[in-house]
C-alpha cells in the first residue's frame, strides 16, 4: 500500500526536477492541481457574500481559497489557480462570490482584491516553499497573514480608493472590518495546510539558492 | 470586446453618453429575450455596494460625479451579465483560448489553459460530491459536526486530481505538449 505511492512520488519528484532543469512548464498533474484550487475558489464563491457598511467590498469566503492554494500547492501553481479564476471571471463566468462574474467586476471597486489574489497566493506559496522542511502551524499562520491578508489588501485598498474616487485613508480604515474574518480564515487555512502536508504533501521544498 | 467596452466606459465622463450606452445594453437584453427578473438580478446583486458608493461619492466628490460613477458601474454590470447569459461555457472557453493566442511566444499554451478551465468546471461538482462523502463518513463514525472537515476533503480531491492527471497522460491528452 505504501511502497507504490512512495515510488510514484519519487518518480514525480524526479520528473519535476528534470522539468525544472529544462526550464519547461507544468505536468498534467500540476494542471489538475491548478484546476482543483480554481474549483475550490468557485465553490467558496457559492457562499453568499456579506455586505459591509460604508465599503463597496463584500466579505467573502474566497480569501480562504487564496490561502489554501498558496499553502498547499505552492507559489507557482497557486498563483496560476488564481489566474484561472480571474480569467474565468473576466470572460463572464459566474465564479466570483454570489455568482458574480464579468470584466465589470474586475474593473470595478473590488477588482484590486481579485487581482491581489494572484499575488497573494504567490507570496503565501513562496514563504511556504521556503520553510517547507520545518513547516508548522506558526509558519503557516505567518505565510497566510503576509500573503493572504497583507498582499491582498495592498492591492485591494488602493484600487478601491481609486475606482470609487474615495480618499485612501478612510478606505483603509474601513477595511479593518475584514481583519477579523480574515484572521479566522488564516487559522482555518493554516490548520488545514499543516494537516494536508502531513497526509498528502504536494509542495516540494524550495531548492537552496546560493 | 468586453474589456474594450469596460475601458471605454471608464474614459467616458459624460452622463448622457453613459445613459445611451446603458440603453443599448438594455436593448440587448430585450433582443436576447432574457426574462426581466433574471436581467434585473445582474445588477441588483451589487446594489448594496452601489448605494454605498453613490452616497459616499455624492458627499465627497459631488452628485454629478456620483451619477457618472453609478451609471458606469450599472452599465458594466449589465453588459457583463448580458454576455454571460447569452453565451455558453464552451464558447467562453473558446474566447479564452483565442484571447491568449498572442501570448504564445511568452510560453502560454492556450489549449492547456482551455483544458484547465474545463477541468475547473468539472471539479466543482466533484468537490461537492467529496464534501458529501466526507460528511457521510464522519456521520457513520458518530461524528456529527467535526471541525476537521477541510483536510479529508482536500486530500480526497488532490487524489482525484492525481488520478485524472494519470488518466490524461495515459491517453496522451496534453494539447500543449502534442503541439510542440
Amino acid at each position: 500500500m505504501v511502497s507504490p505511492r512512495l515510488s510514484t512520488r519519487a518518480a514525480s519528484i524526479r520528473a519535476a526536477r528534470s522539468d525544472r532543469a529544462r526550464g519547461a512548464g507544468l505536468r498534467t498533474k500540476d494542471l489538475a492541481y491548478v484546476a482543483v484550487f480554481a474549483a475550490i475558489m468557485v465553490v467558496l464563491g457559492l457562499f453568499p457574500p456579506i455586505a459591509v457598511p460604508f465599503l463597496p467590498v463584500p466579505v467573502t469566503a474566497q480569501s480562504l481559497g487564496v490561502m489554501l492554494a498558496g499553502s498547499i500547492i505552492g507559489a507557482r501553481r497557486g498563483a496560476l489557480a488564481m489566474l484561472v479564476v480571474v480569467l474565468m471571471a473576466a470572460v463572464g463566468l459566474p465564479v466570483l462570490a454570489g455568482g458574480r462574474g464579468g470584466i465589470g467586476i474586475i474593473l470595478g471597486p473590488t477588482g484590486g482584491y481579485i487581482v491581489g489574489w494572484v499575488f497573494g497566493a504567490l507570496v503565501v506559496g513562496l514563504i511556504t516553499e521556503r520553510v517547507w522542511r520545518h513547516y508548522n502551524l506558526g509558519w503557516a499562520v505567518l505565510a497566510n497573514v503576509v500573503g493572504g491578508i497583507g498582499v491582498v489588501y495592498a492591492f485591494g485598498i488602493p484600487w478601491t480608493a481609486v475606482v470609487s474616487g474615495l480618499p485612501l485613508l478612510p478606505v483603509a480604515a474601513a477595511s479593518a472590518i475584514f481583519l477579523l474574518g480574515d484572521l479566522v480564515k488564516v487559522a482555518i487555512a493554516a490548520a488545514a495546510a499543516v494537516a494536508v502536508r502531513r497526509a498528502y504533501p504536494v509542495i516540494e521544498a524550495a531548492p537552496q539558492r546560493a | 470586446m468586453l474589456v474594450g467596452a469596460g475601458i471605454g466606459l471608464f474614459l467616458v465622463t459624460d452622463a448622457r453618453v453613459l445613459g445611451a450606452a446603458l440603453l443599448v445594453v438594455v436593448l440587448g437584453f430585450v433582443v436576447a429575450r432574457v426574462p426581466w427578473r433574471l436581467a434585473a438580478r445582474q445588477v441588483t446583486v451589487a446594489l448594496p455596494f452601489l448605494v454605498v458608493i453613490l452616497v459616499v461619492q455624492g458627499f465627497v466628490g459631488g452628485w454629478s460625479t456620483a451619477l457618472v460613477v453609478g451609471l458606469r458601474i450599472v452599465t458594466l454590470l449589465a453588459l457583463a451579465g448580458l454576455v454571460t447569459l447569452t453565451t455558453r461555457a464552451e464558447a467562453l472557453i473558446a474566447v479564452v483560448e483565442t484571447a491568449l493566442t498572442p501570448l504564445r511566444p511568452l510560453g502560454v499554451r492556450p489549449e492547456r489553459v482551455g483544458m484547465v478551465v474545463l477541468m475547473t468546471i468539472r471539479f466543482v461538482p466533484v468537490l461537492r460530491e467529496h464534501a458529501d462523502g466526507v460528511r457521510a463518513a464522519q456521520r457513520a463514525r458518530g461524528v456529527e459536526r467535526s471541525f476537521v472537515f477541510l483536510t479529508p476533503l482536500l486530500v480526497k480531491t488532490l487524489r482525484t486530481a492525481d488520478g485524472l492527471a494519470q488518466a490524461l497522460d495515459a491517453r496522451g491528452v496534453d494539447p500543449g505538449r502534442a503541439q510542440r
